[in-house]
């Protein structure tokens, strides 16, 4: 049979998708947060990111705010997310992957989060110089 | 060379676009800066086989899966049933599937901030539900069928009326959002969300059935949409 193809997930999606905070993997965990952002550097506003923590199955979504921003609290020791981009102007979900180790825990440098006090920081770029790695699926 | 993006919005049955799904189709211009500009990396094999999240009843309010009932009153519009399959595409059911919606109301208007078309909003509608499939992968919900809307992709452009799903399979791979469309509806031709699916057929699996026989005499209209979920190493493995 022939899979159902996928459409964009639109501007309105929170109303479905959004009725209560998800954000939380690991309520002991630690913070992983981000920026995400178009082809011109501008946020994306009106984006929904999801990652699943494979080990523990564990799963969160977080709607971007203003600034693009999204964010979770993650299990702390979690080694790589697996996450799912959402937004107006995606016909199809993108799939990228967050590494939490060194810099150099992923061949590819933008699969990698920063270290920060509280946590991570993982900025996701649709395009770019700095385009953050995207994996067919 | 012009950048499409800036010439007049391609319009369906252009065969220069390929095939398949465009992830940067010009017609749809919100995909400019948006959709990946590098070529897509190929996902470690034994990624494919990963599971994904499972949801359990706690999730669902049985008042969820009718949205004329969330409310005091009645929301205004044509009253529908929207029930269908989930499978995947050996055409097993996929039991247990969190399945959720949202949609316009009878006039085409969102319950959100950003929403500004000037049709009136419903006190009586949200337009959100959620439901878990049985064991034999169906869902069902209660509804109003939401109406068409202008938005600002180019002069003069309606989005066909649907619904949105949002869909979690088995796998973690068969996540999948999408939208379900009514049959015969005149704006499927100026669609370039729609369109943006350049094979016909899959276009048409999108449409959902008008089903006389599930319809509820003197109630609702009833339409019947299945889904179908690509099948995945894992799941081939333990079927």
């Amino acid at each position: 049979m022939k899979a159902t193809p996928s459409q964009t997930v639109g501007p309105f999606y929170s109303i479905g998708l959004c009725r209560r905070s998800d954000d939380v993997l690991d309520p002991d965990g630690v913070e992983l947060h981000g920026r995400l952002l178009d082809g011109r550097g501008d946020p994306i506003e009106d984006a929904l990111v999801e990652v699943w923590d494979p080990p523990v199955r564990s799963w969160g979504r977080s709607s971007t705010d203003g600034e693009g921003r999204f964010g979770f609290r993650i299990r702390a020791g979690a080694e790589v997310l697996e996450a799912f981009v959402f937004a107006r102007g995606l016909l199809r979900h993108q799939r990228t992957r967050i590494h939490l180790g060194h810099p150099g825990a992923a061949e590819d440098p933008t699969l990698v989060a920063a270290q920060t006090d509280e946590g991570f920081l993982f900025d996701i770029r649709m395009q770019g110089d700095q385009a953050t790695l995207f994996f067919a699926h | 060379m012009t950048d499409p993006f800036d010439g007049p919005v391609v319009l369906p049955d252009d065969p220069s676009l390929g095939p398949e799904v465009q992830v940067d189709f010009p017609g749809y211009r919100s995909t400019r800066w948006r959709a990946p500009s590098r070529p897509l990396a190929t996902l470690p094999e034994e990624l494919h086989a990963l599971r994904g999240p499972v949801f359990g009843e706690s999730t669902v309010d049985p008042l969820d899966t009718d949205l004329t009932r969330q409310h005091d009153g009645e929301p205004i519009g044509e009253r529908i049933t929207v029930s269908g399959r989930i499978l995947d595409d050996g055409g097993r059911p996929i039991r247990s599937a969190l399945v959720e919606i949202w949609q316009a109301n009878a006039c085409g208007r969102y319950r959100h901030e950003v929403d500004q078309h000037p049709a009136p909003l419903d006190p009586n509608f949200s337009g959100a539900g959620r439901c878990l499939t049985d064991d034999d992968g169906r869902y069902h919900f209660t509804t109003i069928k939401p109406g068409s809307y202008p938005w600002g992709n180019h002069p003069n452009a309606w989005r066909p009326a649907h619904i949105h799903f949002s869909l979690f399979g088995r796998a973690f791979e068969q996540r999948l959002v999408t939208q379900m469309y009514f049959p015969g509806d005149p704006l499927f031709p100026y669609d370039p969300i729609f369109n943006a699916i350049r094979d016909p057929q899959s276009r048409e699996l999108l449409i959902a059935r008008f089903d006389l026989a599930t319809t509820r005499p003197e109630w609702s209209l009833a339409f019947e949409w299945d889904v179908v979920m690509r099948s995945t190493p894992f799941e081939d493995a333990h079927a």
